[in-house]
């Protein structure tokens, strides 16, 4: 590791300004569980390192006037999990920050440090992208916001610009009748990275029929995603055992897995079939409705 | 902009100031500026718990800690539980149940029993084995030091 500045930024403004002046020199740092490896390991090398957790209010959690919930992006993840607007608003976020690693690791790892880093494997992508998440950026030329479900470009990439900062995450709150289910498939330690993830979200219509649905997934292809085929194949539909296991096909079929310590490429294919599966029925099954 | 950073932090209840590299972590700091030895470095990865520590009242692994960013935070090692040169409940009961083995995992695992038991006084062995998820005891010691965690609950219980 070479030497370099730490400059605890006072403002977003001032972290814009540095990173500007510094270009690809300059790093932002926000809980530092992923960043103090990386720079351990020499993956980053960074010049100039800016520290977001001296901007204040960065990690504010708040309901806007339109009822969605704007999390900053310096909440910390045991932050989030313990947050009573969000129990209230999103037990099914609550739930899955709550399973990332150790308590310890929650204490310190950042909501927008977890987007921003855009490891596949993290955890609150696909409940994120099941509730049709949108951040917030500030960059060099302004202010914009980016859904999530164009934010993940490739392993460790994202849609955001040289120089440009994720500052929140936004989520409306559901109605009470949206059911969730969230999964976390672990086969080796309840510490480990997930084997696969997936999120479900169900919009019930009064005649039976799914009327909307989200299918994401995590840990299984370069980017967290969503089974749209998957998703297609059950909307507008009565759900039945059938129907369910064919969708999980399709959400087989649409993941891009890695051989790693987790699992073969095949054997996490086949994992998103199963887990996708349970996940659907679990979400359809009257009495698990939790949110 | 200096690569160095100088960082004034209470720790242990006391101010101190260090002046030390910008990339220099936390755990570093701790046991090779400040001479606080207690807190261990083992994986250096946010994997074992070793080096558990407070920072501002959470517990957090200080191998993962930039000590730039502790620079006006307060921060509690395990030389800082216990008070007047007395062990804590939680310490003494360790040593009770025999949970100690070669002891190199020990401070990481009282410093994280010990936020547990703050935010869950009366914990069940299911809320210790959670909180002490990704403590590692390389002797295999766990069910010792699950048990000191539950006896320092219920002794505190009883007296409180």
């Amino acid at each position: 590791m070479r030497p370099f500045s730490y400059v605890p930024a006072a403002s977003l403004e001032e972290a814009v300004g540095v990173l500007a002046r510094h270009g690809d020199e300059a790093h932002l740092l926000a809980g530092g569980t992923s960043f103090v490896l990386l720079l351990q390991q020499g993956l980053v090398d960074p010049g100039v390192v800016v520290g977001l957790s001296s901007v204040p209010g960065l990690n504010t959690i708040e309901r806007d006037g339109a009822g969605q919930l704007r999390i900053g992006a310096m909440a910390t993840l045991g932050r989030i999990e313990g947050d009573p607007l969000v129990r209230d608003a999103l037990p099914c976020l609550s739930e899955v920050v709550g399973r990332v690693a150790t308590v310890r690791i929650r204490n310190q790892a950042t909501i927008g440090g977890n987007l921003a880093h855009a490891d596949p494997a993290q955890d609150p992508p696909p409940i994120l992208l099941a509730l049709d998440a949108v951040v917030e950026a500030i960059g060099p030329s302004g202010r914009r916001t980016i859904p999530l479900d164009s934010f993940f470009v490739d392993v460790f990439e994202t849609a955001l610009a040289p120089g440009e900062i994720l500052t929140a995450v936004r989520v409306a709150a559901p109605s009470p009748a949206i059911r969730f289910a969230t999964v976390k498939f672990l086969p080796r330690t309840v510490d480990d990275f997930a084997t696969v993830t997936v999120a479900v979200r169900i919009d019930p219509s009064p005649d039976g029929r799914v009327a909307d649905l989200r299918i994401a997934l995590g840990a299984v292809a370069p980017v967290p995603l969503r089974a749209v085929a998957a998703e297609n194949a059950i909307r507008g539909h009565v759900p039945d055992e059938a129907l369910l296991a064919g969708a999980a096909e399709l959400a087989r079929d649409a993941v891009d897995p890695f051989d790693d310590v987790r699992g073969s490429a095949d054997y996490k294919r086949e994992m998103t079939r199963v887990w996708t599966l349970r996940a659907l029925r679990r979400a359809l099954a009257p009495s698990e409705r939790v949110a | 902009m200096s690569e160095t950073a100088r960082v004034s932090l209470t720790l242990n209840g006391e101010p101190r100031t260090v002046e030390i590299g910008a990339g220099r972590t936390l755990l570093d700091t701790l046991r090779w500026e400040l001479d606080l030895t207690g807190t261990k470095e083992c994986c250096a990865a946010g994997e074992c718990g070793a080096c558990t520590v407070y920072l501002d009242g959470e517990a957090v692994n200080s191998c993962l800690v930039l000590a730039a960013e502790a620079d006006g935070r307060e921060v509690t090692t395990i030389e800082g539980l216990g008070s007047g040169g007395r062990l804590s409940r939680l310490q003494e009961a360790f040593l009770e149940t025999g949970a100690i083995q070669c002891g190199f995992c020990i401070p990481g695992m009282v410093v994280a029993a010990d936020a547990l038991l703050r935010e869950t006084p009366r914990p069940t062995l299911d809320e210790v084995l959670q909180g002490l998820s990704g403590n590692l005891c390389r002797c295999g010691g766990y069910t010792r030091i699950c048990a000191a965690v539950l006896r320092a609950a219920g002794a505190a219980d009883v007296t409180g």
